[in-house]
């Protein structure tokens, strides 16, 4: 039908994000073991603490199994082929200030929509960049420093704040969580690391931008957010890849840490490279994300915006430790042509009062599979729980599927739990009606594929907002009404 | 403006329309009435370019173009609208933004710059309050959960913004109470104007009341089987459309003849 095709047209663009920065690398042999693992952290300069923390990671993997409950498909993975640290030549420690940041990954920046000289940036948005293994740049630091703020690369906090990533790291992601975060655990590289002091309100949008460059290598960030008393923080994070032929394995963790009265909203456009038409490369996003609400009336809410990856495999979940604190997780998920993704979230319910909202829209075209998966868990001490999930799902063509998994874990009488769910198709008529309106088949899917999405992009920041519209295939719909 | 020669068209091999001559030209309105079934919707859709219809037909012009090669977003650019028996619900996009989006389509095909968002809100505004539209309709999502006549009150009014050259509505007034009626004809009188065509399908003559005619043509199996001034319109009322069957079976259904100028979309 002339229709799907059409249809088609608006999600399988060219991946224009697939080009590969020619540049001298410092890196790892492939492979895993104990030397890797003590070759990263001499690399890294790491004091013995972290060291220690990476290799009780590593023997706990060597005893787990790779999951295989998700609704997933994929060959067997060469862990011992793959490369665990790969850094630009030179840049072992981070560069001190713009100047020393090598031309050619500024250019690769450039490229990708995120300036990195501080004067042309998105006014209000800090970036710290992440190229394979390490972080390149991290902008208006000192602006924030001022402010009590640390934002800079994981690796720099390590030498930096050891002991706020002393009692934080592991705290809400242990080294033993799951089979990609202990892997993740043993040989992270990179990623970010953002502390807000008591009572100050980030002024700016904070973000990370992760590129995957080289060859055969993983990328295995991690992330820690520190929000302390009464603080707020917006945290924003993209990704892109080059096209490759073969899989290349993405396995980050994230931990929000939020505390008495804080507040940490976190969004991910994640657009990894899919693979082709045929399926073949990709990135396999294995992901574990997780934040502690541990403070009272504190707030963690994930927005998520899942375009790219062969695979995507995660659970943005919140723990709601604190009295009256509030959890949510805001979703769109694409499959195209062959991508999977299994993602959903986690809500544990601890403390009283708590309230947690799910909105997942999943789209699925071409042979893509959209599964959602959620669990909400409410425990005995959780008196007045409150949770409501609603998930969508919109079928473009036949040979797609959507599939939901919800998991209800209920053991107090006194928590309300609502589940929603729906699947639809986009209708010929709907087109035929926007078409008779003098829009075109093309901008009907988006306008239609738009106003599904609605509230979960409303979630978005503005400057995030607009990337996630573009990725989408729909011009800008809010600003009027 | 639009000249239409010997127009069939069949869903699945099911023949609907039977071969229709119609001529209409600026400042005229047109009524088509008939029984259920008769193809009125079908012509209407047809007119509009829905391709779920295999479409045959000497000639389809639309000032002096030929219709039939024109996508469907195209005739609505250059200016034919059809306000829909059933609108259709599209969640999650607001009535305001979506109107935009077509006036600016259709803007940009004329030549004409698009209107920006602020300047469209106030445009928009004025023309909603003729027809009772508050601004918290302009802003839900677009048909979603709208009364009937709330719906097609929803169509006058995109009709109304799009300024089309030539309007076909219909069933516009199928579902409306008195007072919706009246909101809608006073909609539809409003557009008349020397540039412009109207073509309306309806069932009853009560609309024709207030939207009077230049001409009524009776549809029934697939073809316009009387045309006359509006008191064709009173006798049907009159009558009832029983009084055209002898008429209708007179005039043996012969199977559409496929012709050199044929336009098949699917």
């Amino acid at each position: 039908m002339s229709k799907d095709l059409k249809t088609m047209d608006v999600l399988t663009r060219e991946y224009p994000y697939g080009f590969v920065t020619e540049i001298e690398e410092d890196s790892v042999p492939a492979g895993l073991s104990e030397g890797i693992i003590r070759t990263i952290s001499t690399k890294k300069n790491e004091p013995e603490w972290m060291l220690d923390w990476r290799l009780r990671a590593y023997r706990q993997w060597l005893t787990m199994k790779e999951p295989t409950w998700a609704n997933v498909h994929y060959p067997q993975i060469d862990y011992q082929a793959i490369r665990y640290y790969s850094a630009p030549k030179g840049r072992g420690e981070g560069a001190k200030s713009l100047a020393e940041v090598d031309p050619e990954l500024l250019r690769t920046y450039e490229k990708l929509g995120i300036p990195l000289q501080e004067r042309e940036l998105l006014a209000g948005v800090a970036v710290d960049a992440v190229f394979d293994s390490v972080s390149v740049a991290t902008t208006f630091r000192e602006k924030l420093e001022q402010l009590g703020i640390y934002f800079c690369s994981f690796s720099e906090a390590v030498q930096r704040y050891p002991d706020l990533v002393q009692k934080y790291l592991g705290s809400v992601v242990p080294y033993s969580d799951n089979f990609f975060a202990t892997l993740n655990s043993a040989v992270f590289s990179d990623g970010s690391f953002v502390y807000v002091p008591k009572g100050v309100r980030c002024p700016l949008e904070l973000s990370t931008y992760f590129r995957i460059n080289a060859r055969e290598t993983g990328q295995f960030e991690r992330t820690l957010i520190i929000a302390d008393q009464g603080s707020y923080v917006s945290y924003l994070e993209g990704c892109t890849a080059p096209m490759r032929d073969r899989n290349q394995l993405h396995a980050a963790v994230v931990e929000l840490v939020a505390l008495d009265d804080a507040e940490i909203r976190y969004a991910t456009v994640q657009n990894w490279y899919p693979g082709d038409k045929e399926g073949r490369g990709g990135i396999y996003n294995f992901v574990t994300k997780r934040g502690k609400c541990q403070g009272v009336n504190s707030k963690i809410s994930w927005t998520q915006v899942e375009t790219g990856s062969a695979i995507t495999w995660k659970y943005p979940g919140c723990i709601l430790m604190g009295d009256n604190s509030t959890g949510a997780f805001y979703s769109v998920a694409v499959t195209n042509n062959y991508q999977q993704a299994d993602t959903g979230t986690k809500m544990i319910h601890i403390g009283r009062n708590t309230k947690s909202t799910i909105v997942s829209k999943g789209i699925s075209a071409g042979h893509g599979q959209n599964s959602y998966r959620g669990m909400v868990k409410v425990l005995k001490s959780a008196e007045n729980a409150r949770n409501y999930s609603q998930c969508d799902s919109l079928l473009i063509g036949d040979k797609c599927g959507a599939h939901t998994f919800p998991y209800l874990e209920v053991k107090n009488s006194t928590a309300r739990v609502e589940h929603e769910a729906s699947i639809s198709k986009i209708g010929d008529d709907q087109i035929f009606y926007c078409q008779q309106r003098g829009l075109s088949a093309e901008d009907a899917v988006s306008t239609i594929i738009n106003g599904f999405c609605k509230q979960v992009l409303k979630e978005l920041p503005m400057e995030f907002a607009v990337e996630a519209r573009k990725l989408l295939g729909v011009s800008l719909e809010g600003s009027v009404g | 403006m639009l000249r239409i020669r010997k127009l069939s068209a069949s869903i699945d091999g099911k023949p609907i329309l039977r071969g229709i001559d119609l001529d209409v030209r600026a400042g005229e309105v047109h009524a088509i009435m008939g029984p259920n079934g008769s193809g009125k919707s079908t012509f209407a859709q047809v007119l509009a370019g829905r391709d779920i219809y295999k479409v045959v037909a000497d000639e389809v012009t639309f000032n002096g173009r030929d219709l039939l090669q024109m996508a469907p977003e195209i005739r609505a650019r250059e200016g034919i609208f059809l306000a829909f028996q059933y609108p259709i619900e599209i969640p999650g996009v607001s009535n305001l933004y979506f109107l935009r989006a077509a006036v600016n389509a259709v803007r940009s095909h004329r030549g004409l710059p698009e209107l920006d968002a602020v300047d469209f809100m106030s445009y928009a505004r004025e023309q909603a309050k003729a027809l009772g539209i508050d601004d918290a309709m302009l802003k839900r999502s677009l048909n979603e959960g709208f009364s009937g006549g709330e719906k097609k009150r929803n169509e006058i009014f995109q009709m109304t913004l799009l300024e089309p050259r030539l309007a076909i509505l219909d069933e516009s007034d199928s579902g409306l109470d008195i007072d919706a009626l009246k909101i809608v004809a006073d909609g539809i009188n409003a557009m008349r104007s020397p540039e412009r065509a109207i073509i309306v399908v309806t069932h009853y003559q009560r609309l024709l009341n207030y939207v009077v005619p230049d001409y009524v043509h009776v549809l029934a199996g697939g073809r316009i089987v009387r045309s006359g001034g509006k008191e064709l319109a009173m006798e049907l009322e009159e009558k009832g459309y029983g009084w055209l069957e002898h008429e209708r079976s007179e005039c043996k259904p012969d199977r559409a003849q496929p012709s050199k100028n044929e336009a098949v979309t699917s």
